[in-house]
């Protein structure tokens, strides 16, 4: 698996993400400076970083939203390459018009930053095929804005489509009893259309060591490391 | 030209750093307040001189990054 992963003025967790990636793939991943204009040939997967980027300046991963590097990942999107964005890459991605919707402030205005546990809504993508089909795992999230919010055509289009990656839910994977941000019916992350691109607020990167809490984020770059050897992009 | 855009949330989009001020204002003792809602101003200083061209340039400037139209509206003031 050919990874790249995107660096921003304000990302800080591209160095998390490539631990990740270069443990589970064995392969290190490119760091792609955002001002670039292509992204390396061969590139399968995209990775958009947790962080700042640009200070949150406007609306979080406005300024982002919009570098020149987005351009390639846009093509590379349409092309049907990988993309992944985690956090501050989830609300780039919305930003960049590659997911419908926006990440709002969280609805109690807190900056949540602890464990949470997520339920997997479906393990056929190439994003969660190491999972099972309603596994709860638990994961890291550290947002202040990841209330996610769209327009009513838009929830019915994400629900109906089956787009719906993971929700909030408890330990025992109860929907409705744990939700940090207020996010509509508990979306913790959404797909495109074409599955390929996926935007989620947890943190599934920090958790592959057990030495820091667990494993369960393995899973994520397990299933996409299976899905490309089996069918390279 | 000077220009003023105003960018604001779309009704019925959450607002929890309005409703947070809203509390702080009922909080000092400020009476007669309803409600609050924060946005966004830009003080924009525009090259041209023609009115029809710095509204139309504006615009675009909102729909592309100033705004994001999911949830906020956007108003152009030309002063």
């Amino acid at each position: 698996m050919k990874a790249a992963v995107i660096l921003f003025p304000g990302s800080n967790r591209e160095g998390d993400a490539a631990r990740a990636i270069r443990q589970v793939s064995g392969r290190a991943p490119a760091i792609v400076w955002h001002a670039e204009h292509g992204l390396p040939s061969g590139t399968d997967l995209v990775v958009l970083p947790g962080g700042f980027s640009y200070g949150d300046y406007l609306r979080c991963g406005a300024i982002a939203g919009r570098a020149a590097i987005m351009d390639a990942v846009r093509a590379h999107a349409a092309r049907g390459g990988y993309v992944l964005g985690i956090c501050n890459g989830f609300q780039i991605l919305c930003e960049a018009g590659l997911l419908p919707g926006v990440l709002m402030r969280n609805s109690k205005m807190h900056f949540v930053c602890r464990m949470q546990h997520l339920r997997v809504e479906r393990n056929d993508t190439a994003f969660t095929n190491a999972y099972a089909r309603y596994q709860v795992i638990k994961v890291a999230i550290a947002h202040g804005e990841g209330n996610y919010t769209a327009d009513d055509e838009t929830y019915a289009r994400l629900e109906g489509e089956g787009r719906v990656a993971f929700r909030y839910c408890d330990a025992q994977g109860h929907i409705g009893a744990s939700n940090p941000n207020g996010s509509a019916s508990d979306i913790a992350g959404i797909y495109s259309e074409k599955l390929n691109v996926l935007g989620l607020m947890p943190h599934p990167e920090n958790l592959i060591d057990p030495l820091v809490g667990g494993t369960d984020g393995r899973g994520m770059f397990e299933s996409l490391v299976a899905h490309l050897e089996l069918a390279p992009a | 030209m000077k220009a003023r855009v105003t960018v604001t949330l779309k009704t019925g989009i959450l607002d929890p750093q309005g409703k947070a001020i809203e509390g702080a204002l009922r909080s000092l003792g400020i009476e007669g307040i309803a409600s609050v809602r924060q946005g966004k101003v830009f003080e924009v200083e525009v090259e041209t001189t023609d009115r029809t061209r710095a509204q139309g340039l504006l615009e675009q400037a909102c729909d592309k990054l100033l705004a994001n139209t999911v949830v906020e509206n956007y108003r152009v003031e030309l002063i």
